[in-house]
Parts: structure tokens; sequence; C-alpha cells
């Protein structure tokens, strides 16, 4: 008898838990169909899905890193500007020789720039996570100083002009697919993989929802809160680090208002998917689903021939009316 | 007739989504008595009080007399205004507000211009405090105070509303027996002016010293209405779980074994002050003492929370430096702290997370979670501690205090710790699970593991401990064995060298 009762209830719950897992799955396919009609199909053709989707690998690759953060209770604003630093780091250092170049008439082995720009991306962090651990600061306002720094410092390196003329090599980051697919795409997918591997089968993983989850229980049970806060947040510079070189990649050039707003993007991607902003909850794979359909909504816009000024309107809209399900979600 | 009740409750029910809390309850409460409610935890008391003061709103078909008037309840400002107030168990102080500030917030006292007059909100306050021998000053910073003196603050609050019904929630959870009768004083003395107080409590002690009625709910029903003087503790347990209890604190005695910790002369700041101790295997070492003695602060300083400042601790003969939880646990360790909520359980986590936390290093060699080893011993743990959960994979909020309590347990045993520290192992656990809580205590001590259990509560004290480390002012003021441990004896130690006279003369 008593038996039953907990046979059922585990059913019942999993059935909830089903719904809620896989009710953005659902909106995401409702909003891919709701734009197709709206755009007379456009918005299905292949190009335009490729698109999206190559698109989406800076914003969703940026949206991991947020993850990370917003389950430990944590937020970074600074991301967009450290993707700009990293991005000018690493096209300075990929140019093509010439006069005008950053490094007059200096050439270097591809893997230079790369490793200076994830370098640029990880410094930053590090430096984020080291602010809110020994000084104790709220992560909003550390976050909030790096961000006009790393914008200003991004804006001096580079003369406020974007450096262009990069290698091609460099440029296939952005640019160029293997076997037909887009290398944004496999960067991303990639990144995805290993963060969800990350979150999900290692110790790390499990600190971080600990610390989200309750982070006075989680020091008493012998995790060092401070190590996995500077950990994480140079995580999520070393990541916008990757979407900072694969942006730059993508234009060609390593212009320093790249990334300009892509926190807000990258926080409602998180939310969206699915994590929580009272911690300890949260999925890559709802954050990818996330920055799908952010992505799909920017693209949508345009195609149906609203100006970047309705974007911001509905975006905002988006994320406000995230939070409140989740409020509610979690009552 | 409606002269003998201040308070009818009838045919009250409540159902939540997939819960019935409450079914066909009826409540009818004289005035000037001290009604107490007892059960389990969500048997449905705090449930039926928060329909009460309009918190909550009864499922249709349920009526409220009150002083001979049926009344309808929408929310608590109505409840407020009938004159019934509640002391909740969580309390809900504004921090940056001075005590005064507190008392008053939302009825300040206006004076011209339609400023708030500060001057005569502290008159009033020291007044009231005055009358109920408080001792607070008003103008104090509610963060300033303790929890003792917040929960007075508290009850002087319910009370200043000048209340027919005052309801209070486990008032005494988080205060020392001085305090109790201090609280004591204040309900009798409110009794004489014909309020009626509704005491929920877990505490069977208190329930036979101030009530006059007591109320037993089982499962959201309420399961008999009695005067005290027609119980006793026997009874009321058995209408309370439903079955007879066999013993309350089930100590099993066991061959205490050689010394595995020493504390030499352990310092930090005011609150621990040259501490010294042993603790043998088998041994369950009770620490008792008034609030803020520094018996937490202890555990805490020995598991490394907050580093000591000079000291020494020695486990297994070797000399350890402990400077953050993770020293303490390799050392073999393990802290079970007084506040579930606040660090123990992370609550939006799963069982099976919740549990492997502490253990993590071992169950995840170079970083890599061995899940196949942590399903396994999570189950075992589940198994052997009669753990109620539809699943592992249930968010540990979801769990009842009893059953959280256990999975702290596991956390912990699954450490494979040799000295395991408790910090009021039964604080809001429902009489069952406290015994059987009681019971696991006795079976590990019997495995060789050397316990230390602060408790605020005597008869666990007295009942568990195979010797009593008293203290006193951040001092240890003395070690009873448990042959010599009695309520005076330790009360005597725990008010200090000064207080020879005891607490009797405060009255």
């Amino acid at each position: 008898m008593s038996t039953t009762a907990a046979a059922e209830t585990r059913t019942k719950f999993d059935r909830g838990a089903f719904v809620r897992q896989y009710a953005i799955v659902g909106i995401l396919v409702l909003f891919v169909l709701g734009l197709s009609l709206a755009t007379g199909g456009k918005f299905l053709q292949a190009q335009n899905l490729l698109n999206v989707v190559t698109q989406v690998a800076a914003i969703g690759i940026i949206a991991i890193g947020m993850t990370f953060v917003i389950i430990t209770l944590g937020i970074d604003l600074s991301v967009g500007s450290l993707l700009a630093v990293a991005a000018v780091v690493a096209t300075s250092l990929a140019q093509i020789p010439s006069d005008t170049a950053k490094f007059p008439n200096m050439s270097f082995s591809l893997i230079i720039p790369i490793v200076a720009g994830l370098a640029a991306g990880a410094i930053g962090g590090f430096t984020n996570g080291f602010l809110i651990s020994a000084f104790k600061i709220a992560p909003f306002i550390a976050t909030l100083g790096m961000m006009s720094a790393a914008r200003g410092l991004a804006l001096i390196y580079s003369d406020g002009r974007p450096i262009s003329r990069l290698d091609p090599g460099f440029n296939f980051l952005g640019q160029g697919s293997i076997i037909g697919i887009p290398v944004p795409i496999i960067i991303f997918a990639v990144v995805a993989v290993a963060a969800h591997v990350v979150l999900n089968y290692t110790r790390f993983g499990r600190h971080v929802y600990a610390i989200g989850g309750n982070e006075q229980a989680a020091r008493v049970s012998g995790i060092n809160i401070k190590r996995a806060t500077i950990i994480i947040y140079t995580l999520c510079g070393l990541l916008a680090g990757i979407a900072g070189i694969i942006s730059a990649g993508r234009i060609g050039s390593g212009n320093p208002q790249l990334g300009t707003g892509i926190e807000l993007d990258a926080i409602t991607a998180a939310v969206i998917g699915g994590t929580s902003f009272k911690g300890g909850i949260g999925t890559i794979w709802g954050t990818v689903i996330g920055a799908l359909i952010i992505q799909s909504l920017n693209t949508g816009l345009v195609l149906l021939g609203m100006n970047d000024f309705v974007q911001m309107v509905v975006k905002g809209a988006i994320i406000i009316i995230a939070v409140i399900l989740d409020e509610r979600k979690n009552r | 007739m409606s002269d003998e009740f201040l308070l009818q409750m009838q045919d009250v029910s409540k159902t939540f989504p997939g819960v019935r809390a409450l079914a066909g309850v009826n409540l009818e409460v004289r005035p000037g008595t001290v009604h107490a409610l007892m059960g389990e935890n969500g048997a449905g008391k705090s449930t039926l009080m928060k329909i009460l003061i309009g918190m909550y709103q009864a499922d249709p078909g349920a009526t409220i007399i009150l002083g001979g008037e049926k009344v309808d309840i929408p929310d608590t400002a109505a409840g407020l205004g009938l004159g019934i107030s509640m002391i909740h168990q969580e309390l809900s102080p504004v921090p940056e507000m001075t005590v005064a500030e507190n008392i008053f917030l939302g009825r300040e006292p206006v004076a011209r211009f339609g400023l708030v007059s500060r001057k005569q909100m502290v008159s009033s306050c020291r007044e009231l405090f005055q009358r109920w021998e408080i001792d607070i000053d008003p103008r104090a910073r509610m963060r300033t105070l303790s929890i003792a003196q917040t929960q007075m603050v508290e009850i002087a609050k319910a009370i200043s509303f000048d209340s027919r019904i005052i309801i209070m929630d486990e008032p005494t959870s988080a205060i020392t027996e001085r305090e109790v009768e201090h609280l004591h004083r204040m309900i009798r003395q409110l009794k004489s002016t014909g309020a009626s107080i509704i005491y929920i409590t877990h505490k069977m002690d208190e329930v036979f010293n101030i009530s006059d009625y007591v109320t037993v709910f089982r499962d959201g029903q309420l399961v008999k209405t009695l005067p005290a003087s027609e119980l006793d503790r026997d009874k009321l347990i058995t209408l309370m779980v439903g079955r007879e209890l066999t013993e309350m604190f089930p100590k099993e005695f066991v061959e205490i074994g050689e010394v595995v910790l020493s504390v030499r002369n352990l310092h930090r700041g005011s609150v621990v002050k040259d501490v010294s101790f042993d603790l043998r295997r088998g041994e369950i070492l009770g620490f008792a003492g008034l609030m803020g003695a520094g018996r937490t602060e202890v555990l805490e300083t020995l598991f490394g929370v907050v580093a000591a400042e000079s000291g020494e601790i020695v486990v297994d003969g070797k000399s350890v430096r402990i400077r953050q939880p993770k020293d303490a646990i390799d050392a073999g360790l393990a802290l079970l702290t007084e506040d579930r909520k606040l660090t123990g359980i992370m609550g939006v986590l799963s069982v099976r997370d919740n549990m492997i936390m502490a253990a993590l290093p071992r169950y995840s060699p170079g970083g890599m979670l061995q899940k196949a080893l942590i399903e396994d011993a999570c189950q075992d743990q589940r198994k052997a501690l009669a753990l109620k959960t539809p699943s592992l994979n249930q968010h540990i909020q979801n769990l009842s205090g009893g059953n959280q309590q256990k999975v702290l347990i596991s956390r912990w045993l699954l450490t494979l710790p040799e000295i395991l520290m408790i910090d009021e192992p039964t604080r809001g656990i429902d009489v069952g699970a406290k015994s059987e809580i009681h019971r696991l205590m006795s079976a590990l001590a019997k495995t060789g593991k050397a316990i230390i259990m602060v408790s605020s509560e005597m008869p666990e004290v007295l009942g568990m401990s195979d010797r009593v480390v008293v203290m006193h002012d951040g001092k240890v003021s003395g070690i009873v064995d448990r042959a010599d441990a009695t309520q005076e004896r330790i009360m005597q130690l725990a008010t200090g060298p000064a207080g020879v006279t005891g607490p009797a003369d405060a009255a």
C-alpha cells in the first residue's frame, strides 16, 4: 500500500519534471514555427537557419559561462567588454604584415593570437573572481567596474579603431567551415559538451551547485569557496575570450565596440533556459536552447522588418517574464 | 454559552495542491487560559493558526466565532484589528532599525506635521519594557541583539497590540532556560488580563509548566483537547504519535575507549576562552550552557569555520592545525551545524547531492564523480537511516525537518569521521524523528565514534550524555559525570560562579 503510494508520487513527480524540463523545447519549436509563418517561410530557409546558429555561437558560449556564474548566485556584466579586449588583443597579433599594422611588419603563428586572446579574457575573469572572493565585493559591482574598465582598455589598445586586414587563417575561425559545418558552431558544440561534462560529472561541478544552493553550508562541507569563485569567473572570462575570437574572425576585424550589450542576451538565454537567479539551479542544455531562442528572436525580428529599438524592448520584456516564471515555479 | 469560549473555530479544513493540511477541525479556546497545541511537524497546528490570523484562508464551510460573534478574517490586518497577533517561528525584524522602531513598525506615533515622533516611540517602548521587565535599550539597533533578545522584542511587540489572543509558535526554541522562565512569567501576567495564549511547542516540560488546556493534532486532524491536569508525559506522547514510544532517550551504555580528541587552551576572541577537554571513543560528550555561553563557537572553532587564535587540538595523538573546514574533515572531524536552513541544507539541490557533498573527495578521484559508487553509498544511507523521501532526486527542501536532519547526518557519516560534533541534534524536529536520531547517536557511539553534542534541551543533555561540559561566558565552568549530572548542578555551573543562589531568586 505504502509502496504504491510512493511509486505514484514518483511517476507524478517525474511527469512534472519532464514537462518543466522539456517545455522550453516546445517554446523554441513554437517560436520557430511562428517566425516562419510570420516571415512567409523565409525564416525556415536553410541559409537563414545556418545564419541563426552561426550567430548564436558567441551569445551561446558566453551564456554558458554566465550559467556557471548565475548558478552560484553571481552575475558577470563584464563579458561583453572582455569579449572586446580578447578581440582586439587577438586581432592585433593576427594582422597581415604591413606598415600600418599594430605590430608593423611582424608575423606570428596563428596560435599566438588565439592564446593571447584567450589569456586576455581569462585574466579579466580572474580579476573579477579575485575581487569578489578576496574583498567580498558583490559580483554585480565588481563586474560592473570591470565592464567599464575593460571596454576602456580595449578602446585604448586599439586607439578606438577596428583592427583589420587579418590573416585569413584567423578569419577562418569565424567564417570557415569544416565538412560543411561552420567553425563557430563546432566550437560552440565543443564548449557546450565540455561544460555539460564539467557541471555534471566532476567534483567542481558539484561545488558550483553547492555554492549556489547554500554557500555557508558548502563552506562547512569543506568546499574552498574562494578558490571555486575564482575558477568560475576565470572560466567565464575565458569563454568571453573564445567568443571574442569568433566574433572578430566573423567580421574580419577586431572592433573595440564588439560585444556591447551581449551580457543581456547571455543572461536572458541562461534564465530562459531555466537557470535560477535564486542559485543552485541551471543546466547547460537549457542555456543552449535559451541562446537559440534569443538568436531566433534577434534574426526573426530583423526578417519581420523591425528595427533594433523594438528588439531591445522585446528582449527586456522577455527577461523579466522569464524571471517572473522562475519565481512562480519555485514557490 | 458564548461566554464560555473566547474563540471557536468550527469545521476548519484546508487543502493545498495535493495535500489536505487540515480536515474538519474544531478548536475552542477559553478566555484567560494558556492553550497548548501539540503534534508532530506537519500535523496542522501552524496551518490552523495561519488561518486564524488571516494569512491563509480556510476551505469554504469553516466558521470562526470570536467573543460570541461570527467573524471574517480575510487578511492579517483584519486579524490584528480583531485582536489576534502571532509571534512567528521565523522572526522578522528589520535589522537596521532600532528596537523601538521595530515595535511600532507600521503604526508609528505621529506628532505635529505628520512626522514620526521618535521621542514618543522610545518612551512608549521603555514603558512597555518596564511593565514586562524586559532589559533591552529601545534605541539599540535590532541587528546588535542576540536571538534571545530579538525573541523578547517580538513578544513585547505582540503584547503591545493589546491583543485578546496571542499565538506563540515555538517561542522558546532559541532562548535559554532563564529566558524561558521570564517568558512564562509574562504569559501568566498576560493571562490575568483576560487574554488567551495559544502556544505551539514541541517541549513537553513547557506544556505541563504553563498550559491550562492541551490540544493534540495528528495528520491534519484534531485528536483531542484535554485539561493539562488530566495529562501526563506518556499519555501526551501517545496521543501525538498515535503509538507508545518505548523510550525517549535510547541511550545505550558502551565501553568508553581511549582519548581520541584533546583540546587544550583553545582561544578565540571573547567567545571561546581557554577551553580544554578530552573526548573518548564511544563517548557522547554533552555541552550545556545558556544561550551565548560559547558552545556553538567552540564547535565552530574546532572545525575551522572560524580559526582559533591559540590552543592545541590533538586528534588520535597527533597535533593538528585546523584553519578551514577542509582541514577538520581531513582530520576525521564532522560538524552538524545548529541552523539547518542557514548552514546545513542546500535547499534546491537533490537529496543525493546534499548527502555526498562533504565526502566528495573520496567519491571523485581525479575530480571525476564516481556516479555508481555515489548512488550505492546514498542508497545505503537511505536504508540505514530509514529516510523518508520519494527518491534521491527530490529537492531536500521538500523533506520534513527530521528527514532533512537525517540527510545531514548521512552527509557527515559518508566522510567516515572519528569525531562527530552535533549542534542541537533535534531542534525543530517532531517527537518520532527525535527518538530515531537519539537512537542513531547511541548506535554510532557503539561503533566507537566519539560524539560531541551541544544541546539547549536539558532532558536531552541529561538523557544522552556520558559526561557534560558546562560552559559559561566562553569558559568551561565544569565537567560533570553522567552519574552526578542533575538539572540543578548544570544550571548552577551554567549561570556562572556568581550565580550561586540560582535562578529561583529572580522571580
